[in-house]
């Protein structure tokens, strides 16, 4: 079938991205990172970073409130557990549905500006989500407290056929509980489906033309083409893809907050596409992976573990360094990321991809055969 | 009749800090041609310039009167701001007015880190698409700020206003109506008046130096201004800095209305983007006047009687005005015609 059809550099980058994703948990033990939540939140928020690429990678378009989107999927799902089932298809597929609603809405009136007009615009939507979420729509969202299950849900199809049983009950699909590396693998293969609909986005005249109007919106549309419909598709469907990371969050913590829709929300999305590389596949996963990494290890580092790490500094600097590099990492791990993000944007627009491409460029010059062409990325623009 | 007045009243003193924000904002949009997101990390630093300020003349010598005992038995430790034994009783009146007196420290400090970050970084991205603008100020923002934190710690630290500024003033007899009808905080009103004072200074030094004419010429045409032999690169250097000192005062000032945290910066720069927006992309009467405007549309939207009518209209009314702006009148309310509408 044509639907499912792959070229065949594209059908060996999902291959290889495939077996990557699968062997998560064996190549990252070795950096303290092989525990199923922090994996389960690297394959979550590459799902919100590929589909944030989608718009903001191939149309050119800044969006500053893709959290709203998050937030949107993360309440769905959490009803969906609350008042029909327990099982996580129906609560993904929800979720999906509606952030794409919430989606359509916003990009139509979104969309009629561009260029920083757009960035604001997105931005004051989702600030006013996020204040009505905390303030009048606390019936559904239940604000500050978050959403969450309760004992009294009604949850009418589980109930139909089964007993209500001890305790508050976990996600699960068709009865497998998602929990702990099943949940991780369950998110894992979300991930690679979200990944192959890119590509295939990236692959098709669709996604020709969202490049087109990335580069020249005015000429596309003198060419004819009328450019708001194909934008706003392209918005929608980046607004599903957080919508489905949003209800994955769900899924592996029934839980869902007001904070997740905050602006700094919006921006960190921004900030994992931008470090691994706007315009291209893999960049915005490999964006979200370092950046939750980070944001997980490094701030978990103390005083103490440094002081350890640095023990070949000779006595007179050590607490200096110590002291100085403590800043760097625990509480302070953000400072790190906001210094890597400025170097990142100053020095290599194109992210960690770009830096990839430079050094093998290097290689190359350096008489090496022309094969490894075929390793080349596809540039950004 | 008296609450409506009270309520434009309300709207004043944040209509204030939101139109000295986007003053910077516009000055910078309109000189340099960046937009600057960076910009409410600049009014947050404003704001610790006043902590540190205040942290400074408040250093304190320790001594250990043996002659007086505490409750408990202890000999009495008696501490002694270094202010005060350098400087006697005035010592004590300089701590008082430490808010207010940090803005001669709070003048130099931001039009230095202005400069700075001019010449450092934004210098580099004058040529670059605005998204990359916007994300390297953005990343700069965030430095900034969890510099801040790292210094001063994640908590609010409040800052006392004069003693002599506490309390309301009783704005309805100065206008005609009867005493006790109209009364307002006093510092609210002076921080009204101070913005307003503020954005005068910088309207008459724009509009009555020859040093403000350039500047104005080169917003206008950078390019022939330069072939005339000026630098105006160096001008718009020192616009920059302005910049930076507006919004620094404007945090300085604010500090008894808000105690200053980490985080301010970000909190304001979204709203302050938004009055850019309503006012006009690089309109100052424009940022000035959708300051105040929004300013007190939010506090008349925070009136129980029409919450009552829309429930939750206060959180969401700065930026439902900005949404219906940029969808009917793209250019913003004094925005010039073609300047970004598309």
């Amino acid at each position: 079938m044509a639907l499912f059809q792959l070229s065949r550099r594209d059908a060996l980058i999902l291959a290889l991205f495939a077996l990557v994703v699968v062997t998560m948990p064996v190549w990252t033990a070795p950096f303290g990172a092989n525990y199923p939540g922090l994996m389960q939140k690297f394959a979550i928020y590459a799902i919100f970073a590929i589909g944030f690429n989608i718009l903001f990678g191939l149309t050119g378009y800044l969006s500053f409130g893709h959290a709203a989107f998050l937030g949107v999927g993360s309440y769905t799902a959490v009803w969906s557990f609350k008042l029909l089932t327990m099982d996580a298809l129906p609560a993904l597929l929800l979720a999906v549905l509606v952030s794409g609603l919430f989606a359509l809405v916003i990009g139509f009136l979104s969309l009629r500006r561009s260029g920083i007009y757009f960035s604001i615009l997105t931005l004051a939507f989702a600030q006013m989500s996020y204040n009505l979420a905390y303030s009048v729509l606390t019936p559904i969202t239940n604000g500050e407290t978050s959403l969450q299950l309760t004992m009294q849900d009604p949850r009418v199809i589980d109930l139909a056929f089964s007993e209500r049983g001890v305790g508050l009950p976990t996600a699960s699909l068709f009865g497998v509980t998602l929990s702990g590396l099943s949940g991780f693998y369950f998110c894992a293969v979300v991930l690679l489906i979200a990944f192959f609909f890119a590509q295939k986005v990236f692959a098709s005249p669709f996604g020709m033309m969202l490049r087109g109007i990335k580069s020249n919106q005015m000429r596309m549309s003198y060419t004819g083409f009328n450019t708001r419909p194909y934008a706003l598709t392209a918005f929608v469907i980046s607004g599903m893809y957080a919508g489905l990371a949003g209800a994955l969050l769900a899924v592996t913590d029934p839980l869902a907050g007001a904070e997740r829709m905050q602006w700094t929300a919006s921006g960190e999305v921004v900030l994992m596409t931008i470090l691994g590389g706007v315009g291209t596949l893999i960049g915005p996963v490999m964006g979200a992976w370092l950046i939750k990494y980070f944001e997980n290890i490094f701030s978990s580092f103390n005083e103490g573990i440094l002081s350890r790490f640095f023990d070949f500094v000779p006595e007179p600097l050590h607490d200096t360094v110590v002291a100085i590099s403590s800043k760097f990492v625990g509480e302070g791990w953000q400072l790190t990321l906001g210094l890597l993000f400025v170097f990142v944007v100053v020095f290599l627009p194109g992210g960690i991809m770009e830096g990839v491409r430079r050094i093998g460029a290097l290689f190359r010059r350096r008489g090496s055969p022309p094969k490894a062409d075929a390793m080349r990325v596809q540039p950004a623009e | 009749m008296d609450a409506i007045l009270a309520q434009l009243l309300n709207g004043l003193d944040k209509g204030g800090a939101y139109a000295l924000i986007a003053l910077g904002l516009t000055l910078v949009f309109g000189t340099l041609g960046v937009v600057n997101f960076a910009h409410g990390a600049l009014f947050m630093l404003g704001a610790f310039c006043a902590v540190s300020f205040r942290y400074l003349i408040t250093l304190e010598t320790v001594t250990v009167d043996p002659t007086q005992t505490t409750a408990w038995g202890t000999a009495l430790e008696v501490r002694t701001p270094l202010a005060q034994t350098w400087f006697g009783d005035w010592g004590a009146v300089l701590i008082d007015w430490s808010v207010p007196l940090s803005i001669l420290l709070a003048i130099p400090v931001m039009l230095l880190v202005g400069i700075v970050m001019e010449r450092g970084l934004i210098k580099h991205f004058y040529k670059r698409p605005h998204a990359e603008q916007i994300l390297v100020t953005f990343g700069l923002a965030i430095v900034l700020q969890e510099i801040v934190k790292a210094i001063f710690g994640p908590n609010p630290i409040s800052q006392a206003m004069p003693s002599a500024l506490r309390g309301a003033t009783d704005v309805g007899a100065l206008i005609g109506l009867a005493p006790g009808a109209l009364t307002y905080p006093l510092w609210r009103l002076i921080y009204f008046l101070f913005s307003a004072g503020v954005i005068a200074a910088v309207f008459a030094f724009l509009r009555f130096t020859t040093f403000g004419m350039v500047v104005r010429a080169g917003m206008a045409d950078r390019e022939t201004v330069g072939l005339l032999g000026i630098n105006i690169d160096r001008r718009f250097t020192i616009m920059f800095g302005l910049a930076a000192v507006v919004a620094g005062l404007a945090g300085v000032m604010y500090t008894p209305l808000l105690p200053p945290n980490y985080h301010q910066g970000m909190d304001f720069l979204v709203l302050s983007f938004v009055v850019v927006v309503v006012g006009g992309m690089g309109s100052l009467p424009g940022a000035v006047a959708a300051g105040f405007l929004l300013g007190i549309l939010q506090s008349f939207a925070s009136m129980n009687q029409i919450k009552s009518i829309i429930p939750g209209i206060d959180q969401i009314i700065i930026y439902l005005t900005a949404v219906v702006i940029l969808l009917v009148r793209p250019r913003g309310l004094f925005g010039r015609r073609g300047m970004m509408e598309n």
